[in-house]
C-alpha cells in the first residue's frame, strides 16, 4: 500500500524553524506526513517518488488574509489599469498609460460586441498616473453612444460614464447639485461619478453589481485560478453578504475537487444589527467545509484615505479636506465585540485613518474586560496610519495587524503629496513598528483593488518603494524572511488558521506554493519578479499553465 | 405625469429615538401610506403588532404601510421604491446613527420622481449635549444636528424645565433657524413632520397630538414675490414648523411653497389652485395671519 507520495524538490523553504530547510516533503492524503530528507523520509515505510518538483523551490502554500472575490469577477470586463496585470487565464494585459491607450481598449471590446445596446463596463482606471487628466463622457462617447459605457477606477471610489450611461441611469439633467457629481459648462454632468452611492444607477447598467457577487459561480473559479497563479492557497473573502443563496453557490464551487483554494469569507457587519450578525456567524461557522471556512466577521470604522472619508486624528487631511466618515458608531461596535466575544466569533475591523483605529481599540479594551478572551485574535485591517503608540495597544489588547503593504507602492506619493503629509506618509503600513511591538501582523493586497500576488506584496514592505520610484518610509521596511513569514504564518494566524496552514511541517495541510526562483536567495529587490509555477493544495497539484 | 414621491429623512444619533418614533408615525398613518427605509431590520425596527406580514425584504404595516431595509445601498433601495404598487404617499428615510442626513438628501435629489420633503433629526433632551461633546462622535453629532430643517427634541420628561430650556437654546446656536418640536416617547403631530399630512382635512381626529400647536391659513397678496414669501415663512420671525400652500407670482404663475423649519421650495403649480397657505406653528408666537404677510 503506497499511499504516500514523496515530492523531491529543488529546496523547501518550511518556515518551520527547527527545520528550516528540507529537500523532500511526504503527503498522505490532503496533509504532511513528514519533511526532510529522503532518508529520514523512509523510514514512513512505501512511498511513491515524485519528482515533478525536482527543479522547483516549494514554500508553504501562501496566504492572502484580505482579498475580495470580485478579483475574480473583474476581468470580465476591460482591464483599463496603468500597470501589466495576468488574468485568471494568465494572459498579461499591458498597462494602459495614456488615456488615449485606455480609449482604444474599450474601443477594442466595443467592437467585439454584437448589440450595439450591450453595456460595456471598464475597471482600474487611475487616471492619478496620468497627471490626474479627468476623464469625461465626451471622451467615452468617442467609444460608443449608443451603449453605457462604465469605467470604475483603481480605488473603487469614482466611476467614468458615457453619455447613454448617465440618460439611462436618469443624470444626464440640468440644476444637479451634488458634490459627487461635476457639472460642465453645458450645466450638465461632465460623466464622472464620485462616491459609491452615486455610482449605483450608472453601475447597475453596466453590470456591476456587489449585491450579486456571492452566487457568481464563474468569478469564483477565475478567482481561484487566480490563486494559482500567485501561490497562494487560501485566501480570504473580505467582506461577504453571505445570504443563503450565496452561500450555497460558494460550497457548491469550492466544494468541487477541481477547485484549487481554500476560502475564508467573513461576513459583513452592515445592515444588520450586532446579535443578528453574531448569530448568523455562529451558524455559518456550523455550515463550514473543507474549503470554505464561514462564520467570521468584518465590520467597517471608517472610509478610504485616498477618498477623504477616512477618520483621522489631529491634524486631519494634509489638504485641508474635512475630518471623514464614520460607518459604525462605537457603541454598535461595542455591542458587535461584546456579543461575537461572548460567542468565540472573530471579528476583523477595517480602519483606514488613525482616529478610526484609536476608536476600536478604545471599544475592544471594556469588551474584553467584560468578555475575557485570551485568545481572540481580533483582527485590524489596513491600520494603515496607526502610530507607535497604537501598536503598542494592539499588542496588549491581543490583536493582531494586517497592514496594506501595496498601498504604499500604488498611491505613497499621493499620501504624501496630498491626503497626509510626508511625516506620516513615512510611516504608514508600519510594518517594522508591528513586528517590534510585537503584534502579529500580516500584509495584504485588498485585491482587485491591487492585484493579488503575496510575493509582490511582500515585496513592497521589504523596499518600501513607491510608483514614482522614491523609498518612503526607510525605517518601517522588514526584511524577506519577516516578509515571507507575513504571507504565510502570519496571515493564517489572523485567520486562526497557522494550525493547519502556513508553514510545511507533520500534520499541517499539505499546501505549498511552486516556485521557479527561490525567494531566500533573489534578493528583496526581486521578490516580485519570482515565477510562480502553481500550487499544491490538500495534496492536490495545480500547474497554473495548466489551467 | 405622477408628482414626485416626498421623501422625509429622519436622523439622529443612536439611542435619540428615530425608531420609536417612525413607529409613532405608522401608528397614526391614517390612511396615508408611508414606506419606511430602515438602514437595519432589528428586532425592534417595527412594533410587533403594527407587524401584517414579514420576509426577508420588506415588512407589510397595518394600514398598507410597508418597511424595508437599505444596508449599505440607499440608492438601490430607492430604486427599487419607485417600483411599488401601489405607489405609497410618503417616505420615510430612518437612517443610521452615524449618517450624515444631507448626503443622504444629496443621493435623492438625484433620482427622478422624488421629493425632498425635510431632515428632521431626533435629539435626546439628556444626552445630546453630551454626544455633541463625545471624543469620536462630536462632529457628526453636530452636522446632524445643522443639517435639520426640524429638530425632534425627544425625551423631554427626562430632564428639568431649566434645563431643557437651555438644550433648546443651545440647538438654536448650533442651528439658528431649525424649527423645534419637544416630544416625549416620540410622540410628535404627524402633520408638522411629514407635509402630506397637512394636505388632510383636520377632521379625522389626527390632531390630538398638537400639544401647544395651532395652524392658520395666510392668504397672501396676489400676486406676491412668492420667492420672498417662502424665505420669510422660513427665517425665524414666527416659529412655524411648516407651510404648504399656493401663491399666485408677480408674473401671474401659480406656485407652490412648501416650507419645513428652515428649508423651502417653489415650484409650479396647476392655475386652478386657490391662493392660501396653511401655517402650522406654535401658540402664541405671533401665528397670525396679518403678521405672517410680509
Amino acid at each position: 500500500m503506497t499511499d504516500t507520495i514523496i515530492y523531491a524538490a529543488r529546496k523547501i523553504i518550511t518556515m518551520n524553524p527547527s527545520r528550516p530547510v528540507a529537500s523532500h516533503v511526504a503527503v498522505r492524503g490532503d496533509r504532511i506526513l513528514a519533511v526532510g530528507d529522503l532518508a529520514e523520509l523512509d523510514t514512513w515505510g512505501d512511498y511513491k517518488l515524485d519528482e515533478t518538483f525536482a527543479d522547483k523551490i516549494l514554500m508553504p502554500g501562501l496566504v492572502e488574509g484580505h482579498a475580495h472575490k470580485s478579483e475574480g469577477t473583474f476581468w470580465r470586463n476591460v482591464y483599463c489599469g496603468y500597470f501589466d496585470r495576468a488574468d485568471p487565464d494568465g494572459k498579461v494585459w499591458e498597462g494602459a498609460t495614456t488615456i488615449e491607450t485606455v480609449l482604444d481598449r474599450l474601443k477594442e471590446a466595443d467592437a467585439q460586441l454584437d448589440d450595439p445596446e450591450a453595456p460595456l463596463f471598464g475597471w482600474s482606471l487611475d487616471p492619478i498616473y496620468m497627471d490626474n487628466t479627468r476623464v469625461t463622457r465626451a471622451d467615452l462617447d468617442t467609444v460608443s453612444t449608443t451603449r453605457p459605457i462604465g469605467v470604475l477606477h483603481a480605488s473603487g471610489h469614482i466611476m467614468n460614464a458615457n453619455t447613454r450611461a448617465l440618460e439611462l441611469g436618469g443624470y444626464l439633467k440640468t440644476g444637479i447639485n451634488h458634490p459627487g457629481i461635476p457639472l460642465g459648462t453645458d450645466g450638465l454632468p461632465t460623466g464622472e461619478l464620485f462616491s459609491p452611492e452615486v455610482m449605483t444607477p450608472v453601475a447597475a447598467l453596466v453590470g456591476f453589481d456587489r449585491a450579486k457577487a456571492d452566487g457568481d459561480e464563474k468569478g469564483l473559479w477565475d478567482f481561484g485560478r487566480l490563486c494559482v497563479r500567485t501561490g497562494v492557497t487560501t485566501v480570504t473573502d473580505l467582506a461577504a453578504r453571505l445570504e443563503p443563496d450565496g452561500v450555497e453557490a460558494m460550497l457548491k464551487v469550492t466544494g468541487d475537487n477541481r477547485y484549487p483554494t481554500c476560502v475564508v469569507p467573513l461576513k459583513a457587519f452592515m445592515g444588520a444589527t450586532a446579535a443578528e450578525t453574531v448569530d448568523r456567524a455562529v451558524e455559518l461557522k456550523g455550515m463550514s467545509s473543507d474549503r470554505l471556512r464561514l462564520g467570521k466577521i468584518k465590520a467597517f470604522a471608517d472610509g478610504s484615505i485616498q477618498g477623504f472619508s477616512a477618520r483621522m486624528r489631529w491634524p486631519g487631511y494634509h489638504n485641508g479636506a474635512p475630518n471623514g466618515l464614520w460607518y459604525t458608531a462605537p457603541e454598535q461596535l461595542a455591542e458587535l465585540y461584546r456579543l461575537a466575544l461572548a460567542a468565540s466569533v472573530q471579528v476583523h475591523t477595517h480602519t483606514n485613518g488613525d482616529e478610526a483605529t484609536e476608536m476600536v481599540l478604545d471599544t475592544l479594551g471594556p469588551a474584553l474586560m467584560e468578555v475575557p478572551s485570551p485568545d481572540h485574535r481580533f483582527t485590524l485591517q489596513h491600520c494603515q496610519l496607526a502610530d507607535a503608540a497604537q501598536f503598542r495597544r494592539m499588542n496588549k489588547l491581543g490583536m493582531c495587524v494586517n497592514l496594506f503593504a501595496n498601498h504604499h507602492f500604488y498611491w505613497g506619493d499621493e499620501h504624501y503629496r496630498l491626503t497626509v503629509g510626508p511625516e506620516r506618509a513615512l510611516r504608514m503600513n508600519a510594518c517594522r513598528t508591528a513586528l517590534d511591538t510585537g503584534v502579529p501582523m500580516s500584509i495584504h493586497s485588498d485585491a482587485p483593488i491591487t492585484p493579488l500576488g503575496p510575493l509582490f506584496t511582500a515585496w513592497c514592505a521589504v523596499n518600501r518603494i513607491t510608483a514614482s520610484g522614491r523609498t518612503q518610509g526607510e525605517y518601517e521596511k522588514i526584511n524577506v524572511a519577516e516578509a515571507l513569514y507575513a504571507i504565510t504564518i502570519g496571515a493564517a494566524y489572523t485567520l486562526h488558521m497557522d494550525d493547519e496552514v502556513g508553514s510545511i511541517e507533520v500534520g499541517k495541510k499539505a499546501d505549498f506554493a511552486v516556485l521557479e526562483d527561490d525567494p531566500t536567495e533573489i534578493g528583496g529587490e526581486n521578490l516580485k519578479d519570482i515565477r510562480v509555477w502553481g500550487t499544491v493544495q490538500g495534496g492536490r497539484i495545480f500547474c497554473a499553465a495548466d489551467l | 405625469m405622477t408628482p414626485p414621491l416626498p421623501v422625509t429623512v429622519i436622523g439622529g444619533y443612536l439611542g435619540s429615538g428615530k425608531t420609536t418614533m417612525v413607529n409613532h408615525l405608522l401608528r397614526h398613518a391614517d390612511g396615508l401610506r408611508l414606506a419606511v427605509l430602515v438602514n437595519e431590520f432589528g428586532e425592534l425596527a417595527i412594533d410587533e403588532d403594527l407587524i401584517e406580514a414579514e420576509d426577508d425584504d420588506i415588512i407589510s404595516i397595518a394600514g398598507g404601510c410597508v418597511c424595508c431595509s437599505f444596508g449599505s445601498d440607499l440608492t438601490g433601495a430607492l430604486l427599487e421604491m419607485a417600483q411599488l404598487d401601489p405607489r405609497p404617499d410618503h417616505l420615510l428615510i430612518e437612517s443610521s446613527g452615524v449618517a450624515i442626513p444631507s448626503a443622504i438628501v444629496g443621493s435623492v435629489s438625484l433620482l427622478d420622481g422624488y421629493r425632498v420633503d425635510g431632515i428632521v433629526i431626533l435629539a435626546d433632551a439628556e444626552t445630546v449635549q453630551m454626544n455633541a461633546q463625545s471624543k469620536y462622535m462630536s462632529d457628526t453629532v453636530l452636522r446632524q444636528l445643522s443639517d435639520a430643517n426640524i429638530i425632534v427634541l425627544n425625551k423631554t420628561d427626562l430632564v428639568a424645565k431649566s434645563e431643557l430650556s437651555e438644550t433648546i437654546s443651545w440647538l438654536k446656536q448650533q442651528n439658528p433657524n431649525v424649527g423645534i418640536l419637544d416630544a416625549q416617547h416620540g410622540v410628535v403631530p404627524p402633520q408638522a413632520v411629514l407635509d402630506s399630512f397637512l394636505e388632510k382635512p383636520a377632521s379625522s381626529g389626527r390632531y390630538h397630538h398638537t400639544q401647544n400647536l395651532e395652524m392658520t391659513t395666510l392668504i397672501p397678496d396676489n400676486p406676491c414675490d412668492v420667492e420672498g414669501l417662502a424665505q420669510h415663512l422660513a427665517s425665524d420671525a414666527h416659529g412655524l414648523i411648516r407651510a404648504k400652500g399656493f401663491a399666485t407670482s408677480l408674473t401671474g404663475q401659480k406656485m407652490l411653497i412648501q416650507v419645513v423649519g428652515n428649508r423651502w421650495d417653489i415650484s409650479d403649480a396647476p392655475d386652478h389652485r386657490a391662493d392660501g397657505i396653511v401655517c402650522l406653528g406654535y401658540k402664541g408666537e405671533a401665528l397670525q395671519s396679518a403678521s405672517l404677510a410680509t
